[in-house]
């Protein structure tokens, strides 16, 4: 059909638009946006993961609350679950009970909540670390890489506000676990207990509490959150990685309209289509099988959503450190865990600043690196995830101890030594695996590519012939940039006047060896040993 | 599908086998080559090939609303209680499996469908787009100075010093209010966390039976819970007191019992420890009866029960308090008055 | 290095890692598993079908001495009664293989005959509670919601809410309750068994057993119902997690590939 012919039959459409444009400008927002290019690669739409499963959340958990009643008074179970009838229970998880056994379809939308909740954390998980890796977060992006560390922050939050309010047995113990920590704050934990619980545990009021905090006040930050990160995406324009006519200048990939339109908005639809289908095949948090909570009944096993995981993993690690002085008590045991549990994700959040302050680039970047291009950053990543990965296996020690017949106290000896021992390792081997990868891609410039195919030589030798790469694989492989470390100023200047270097500038300088110092990377190839390679002795 | 049925004559030529832009110079042989040209899919060259997608794409979003009658007769027709047994899954919710499949097909269908279409039917001719600083040039930035700086003058607000700091005196006070409204939270600790139900001449009442128990009803080995006479489940404040108050009891050899307070607060080797793990707070119950060691499922805090408590592995700083119990006159057991310290997780003011 | 370098694109170089990989696993996985005390027992397979004593005498003496007094390898049977008996050799945990943390459950190797004969042997020693009959542990007729939270009171902090079971401290642990025969359930509350606490009639009634194992049958079994769909082990949020990063997030991943991948090329042959 041509624009001629839409045009005469079909003017209603336009006509809105005019209207629509008088008013909003959506034109002048159209002409700038319509068409706008988006990178192909897979990575990239971890974000869109992301934000079609927090829709997915919003859209369920609105029809949740249709049905749910936040409110700790207790009644008698007489629902259709028979081995919990008769049972004093909570509203809140008799309200539970209802949407899961009586409502039609109940089960499935909270089954498709909760598990969009995970996939929405896993995926923000892996997001952020394609953001890491490939160094996105670099100016011009630094705000928009804080306003998703926020999210997954939150996130968490709302994840554990959320995972508490069915008032069960698991969640409560979970609650409970809640009010230690609190209490275990010098001076000021009971108050903040009391204040909280609006009185002793478990109270009455924590589960209407909770109820707004995940409703309104978390998701309402995040919903803004999120809209100021799509904001600027779309203004920095999306980052790619290099290759041929890909350089920091322009942005490579195909349009909005039609081609992203019709991926990203049915990739919209793939996600929900993939949860549901795991709602309807797989179980999450069956509450009837935990029962109701009461403070003096626990299940073994007694875990939070994967999210929290590492915060349960110190808090099971931390050896039980209490002081008494004068009178007071300093709960170390408990207290140090959660001081540690906001620093670990801290220490991922503040990174880019480090280093940009380190290199002291000013300069915006949009051309990603490659992991190995950066090795200190890539190995602080992956000691990082070592990291939280160790602590995740302290927060499941009892299933390791049981799924794999090791005795919980090994285990837990295990996580306290690797927890110092592992993200050492870790970076260290990243950083020499980095190195290799570098050398190898230094070889491949030079001297080719390994063909497998092994050639004998008139005099006898055999050789393996080696391709040489095309000019596409030559540009990719060398352009990147490798930034030479910061000099300290002569500590005295040509007058022979003493200059001192402040402790920060000193630092800093250290630092900036350790980044890119020799043994921080492989000098990439230059045009000279190319051209003196290629043009001498054959390639080999 | 492969390339190889298609006649070479009918592929169009590849508009200029040169790179787009390139700047190939002689000097640098890394230099950028520029955009690869476009190369066609099948689908661009051959009809019948783009005829077959349309109809995979069509098909997709056919068996979407097939999958969608289907929700609407599942919700319809399957009883909400009706189970039934799929393998390898199990005995399932009829409703929830079968709506949750015909709605992640409906989904899944219009989202591959509309990902093929782009994928086969859109044009895939890369696209260059220009970026442009985010910085403002330097006349722009000199405007928005020279403008802030205008404003500012004409506000006087660094000439008139008391209209400043009244002003921020009075931005920086009212929050306050907001503070303070947050103290209604909840009522002061006071010695709320220090007292729980027990006290003296309360007997202890098995939670199983809810029967008082008797010194014989206690066999070495066995395991015990108890809450104080006089709670109901009924009460109001019923999850409140049990949470300070559930007891653990147990009955060991009296020479087995390392610790010489513990065996003076027992009856016969009867002890009863609270239930309330010292960390933070979990029922700790895990008795291992040959051991005499009681471990939290929650963070493995173990404690001993045939010496004081004591704790012997786990996050938890200090051991489980002991309940002093008695015979009454009557032949059952109870308490000697409450714990002598704070049950539960340590704090602040614990002391 | 050289060498090494070269010899790395060996193609068997992935095989020799990976048996290097299993090789250190298992190097650590000896030596974090929980001690035995060694000293393997490889107990009398004897198949001598006599009465109780003579049973006993080649089958379970060896550790638990001759008049049934216990030895330093295993406690004494005395006054522990035949449903002990009966749940230790019904569910194949003894004769133990080899000394350990704990005694697994395993096939048993005496016919009922021969159990009933040992747990009578037994119980001629020292009165101590009998096996159940068939009226004290069959869940007809119990109070399933009752028995849930007695369940929750009593035994789920070990064996988890619906007795998938659970870890206890070094290598111990408290086994699944799965399709555990009725009988075994309400012998082990009744007698204790290994690590476990005792549940005597004193202080749970032969009432409170019956509504567990009511509660266990509807909950714990083959047949049990799990409504929102695969049971995931009944473990809770970590295998949901692991669940969730596999099969979710593994699955968008994949979508995520297809939907952002180059569509295949006509090429000039």
């Amino acid at each position: 059909m041509s624009t001629t012919e839409q045009r005469r039959k079909a003017p209603a459409g336009e006509r809105v638009a005019d209207w629509a444009d008088g008013r909003l400008g959506i034109y002048s927002l159209a002409k700038a946006n319509m068409r706008k290019i988006f990178p192909d690669h897979w990575s990239f739409m971890l974000g869109e993961v992301c934000l079609y499963s927090f829709l997915i959340i919003i859209l369920t958990g609105v029809y949740l609350t249709l049905f749910f009643h936040p409110s700790m008074e207790e009644v008698v179970y007489h629902g259709s679950y028979v081995p919990l009838q008769g049972v004093r229970v909570s509203e809140a998880f008799n309200s539970t009970m209802h949407i899961s056994f009586d409502v039609r379809g109940g089960l499935l939308i909270r089954q498709i909540h909760h598990w969009a909740a995970l996939v929405f954390l896993a995926g923000m998980f892996v997001h952020m670390m394609r953001v890491f890796f490939t160094g996105a977060f670099r100016k011009p992006r630094e705000i928009n890489w804080l306003f998703g560390f926020l999210l997954f922050v939150l996130g968490v939050f709302t994840g554990f506000t959320g995972y508490s309010l069915p008032d069960d047995l698991l969640s409560g113990t979970g609650v409970r676990f809640t009010e230690g920590a609190i209490l275990s704050v010098p001076v000021v934990g009971t108050y903040i207990s009391m204040f909280l619980f609006g009185g002793e545990f478990p109270g009455a009021d924590i589960v209407p509490r909770f109820y707004s905090i995940h409703i309104l006040l978390l998701p309402g930050i995040m919903l803004g959150l999120v809209v100021a990160h799509l904001i600027l995406v779309i203004y920095h324009k999306h980052t790619q990685f290099p290759g041929p006519g890909r350089t920091e200048k322009n942005v490579v990939g195909m349009p909005l309209l039609p081609v992203y339109m019709a991926k990203a908005g049915g990739f919209f639809f793939l996600v929900f289509g993939v949860i549901a289908a795991v709602a309807a095949l797989a179980t999450i948090n069956p509450i009837w099988d935990f029962g109701p909570y009461r403070p003096d009944h626990v299940s073994t096993g007694a875990q939070p959503d994967w999210y929290m995981g590492f915060a349960e993993g110190l808090v099971r690690v931390m050896p039980g450190w209490e002081i008494n002085v004068a009178g007071h008590t300093l709960v170390l045991g408990v207290f140090i865990p959660i001081v540690i549990f906001p620093l670990v994700l801290i220490a991922i959040g503040i990174y880019p600043f480090i280093e940009s302050w380190v290199t002291g680039d000013k300069r915006e970047h949009h051309l990603l690196d490659r992991p190995r291009n950066a090795p200190t950053r890539t190995a602080f990543g992956a000691a990082w995830i070592a990291e939280y990965f160790v602590l995740l296996i302290g927060g499941g020690n009892d299933l390791w101890a049981t799924h794999f017949h090791l005795s919980i106290n090994s285990i837990t000896w295990f996580v306290r030594i690797a927890f110092f021992v592992v993200p050492v390792l870790v970076f260290i081997a990243t950083k020499r695996v980095c190195l290799g990868l570098q050398r190898r891609d230094r070889d491949k410039v030079l001297h080719g590519r390994e063909t497998g195919i092994i050639k004998r030589l008139p005099h006898g030798e055999f050789i393996e012939v080696h391709e040489p790469l095309s000019q596409d694989q030559l540009h990719t492989l060398t352009a990147h940039e490798q930034p030479r470390p910061l000099e300290l100023e002569p500590e005295v200047d040509e007058n022979g006047v003493a200059r001192k270097a402040g402790a920060g500038q000193k630092l800093r300088v250290k630092l900036s060896r350790g980044f890119y110092g020799e043994g921080s990377q492989i000098p990439k190839p230059t045009a000279e040993e190319y051209q003196e390679i290629t043009s001498g002795h054959g390639h080999h | 599908m492969s390339s190889q049925d298609i006649p070479e004559e009918s592929l169009p030529s590849t508009q200029g086998a040169a790179h787009q832009g390139a700047v190939v110079s002689g000097e640098d042989p890394f230099a950028d080559p520029g955009l690869p040209p476009h190369e066609h899919r099948i689908q661009d060259i051959d009809e019948r090939a783009a005829k077959r997608s349309e109809r995979v794409v069509a098909f997709l979003f056919t068996l979407s609303m097939l999958a969608t009658v289907g929700f609407i007769v599942a919700y319809l027709a399957i009883p909400v209680d009706k189970n039934i047994y799929v393998f390898p899954i199990g005995h399932i919710s009829a409703l929830n499996f079968s709506l949750g499949l015909s709605l992640g097909v409906a989904l899944f269908c219009i989202g591959a469908g509309a990902v093929h279409w782009a994928r086969t039917l859109m044009s895939d001719v890369e696209v260059a787009d220009e970026r442009h600083p985010i910085e403002a040039s330097p006349e722009v930035k000199a405007k928005v100075l020279a403008d802030f700086a205008d404003g500012a003058r004409e506000s006087a607000l660094g000439r008139r010093k008391l209209i400043r700091n009244t002003m921020f005196g009075a931005l920086a006070m009212f929050p306050l209010s907001g503070v303070f409204l947050l103290g209604g939270l909840g009522p002061k600790p006071g010695t709320k966390l220090r007292k729980t139900k027990w006290s003296a001449g309360k007997m202890l009442i098995n939670q199983n039976t809810m029967q008082p128990l008797r010194p014989e009803d206690v066999q070495v080995g066995s395991l015990t819970f108890a809450m104080p006479e006089g709670m109901s489940e009924e009460d109001h404040d019923f999850q409140q007191e049990i949470a300070k108050a559930a007891l653990m009891i147990v009955r060991l050899r009296p020479e087995n019992i390392k610790d010489k307070r513990e065996l003076d607060w027992s009856v016969d080797g009867i002890v009863a420890f609270s239930k309330i793990c010292t960390h933070v707070g979990c029922p700790i119950s895990l008795y291992e009866q040959q051991t005499h060691h009681v471990l939290c499922p929650c963070h493995q805090s173990t404690f001993d029960l045939s010496d004081g408590g004591r704790v012997i592995f786990g996050p938890a700083g200090h051991p489980l308090p002991q309940l002093q119990i008695k015979v009454n006159d009557k032949g059952y057991l109870e308490a000697m008055g409450d714990f002598p310290e704070p049950v539960g997780p340590a704090f602040w003011e614990r002391g | 290095m050289k060498k090494l370098s070269a010899r790395r694109r060996h193609p068997l170089a992935a095989v020799v890692v990976l048996l290097f990989a299993l090789a250190v696993t298992g190097g650590l996985y000896a030596a974090f598993a929980p001690a035995s005390t060694a000293k393997a027992d490889d107990s009398a397979q004897s198949l001598a079908i006599e009465e109780g004593k003579k049973l006993y005498s080649t089958g379970c003496a060896t550790c638990h001495g001759i008049g049934g007094q216990g030895t330093s390898d295993g406690p004494s049977l005395v006054g522990v009664g035949s449903a002990a008996v009966d749940f230790q050799v019904g569910t194949g945990r003894m004769p133990a293989q080899q000394p350990g943390a704990q005694v697994p459950r395993k096939k048993k190797i005496y016919s009922q005959a021969e159990i009933d004969q040992l747990a009578a042997y037994i119980a001629s020693l020292g009165a101590g509670p009998s096996v159940p009959t068939k009226d004290q542990y069959s869940p007809n007729g119990a109070d399933i919601a009752k028995g849930g939270e007695l369940f929750r009171t009593n035994c789920a902090q070990c064996h988890n809410a619906t007795g998938k079971g659970g870890a206890l401290s070094n290598g111990k642990f408290a086994p699944s309750l799965e399709d555990v025969d009725p009988k075994h359930i309400y012998e082990a509350m009744q007698t204790g068994p290994q690590n476990m606490p005792s549940f005597p009639d004193t202080t749970m009634s032969e009432k409170n057993k019956k509504d567990i194992i009511a509660y266990l049958d509807a909950v714990d079994t083959k047949k049990s119902e799990n409504p929102g769909g695969l049971e995931l082990g009944g473990l809770g949020p970590v295998s949901e997690g692991l669940f969730a990063w596999i099969f979710g997030l593994g699955a968008l991943v994949a979508v995520a590939i297809w939907v952002a991948a180059r569509t295949a090329k006509a090429k000039k042959s």
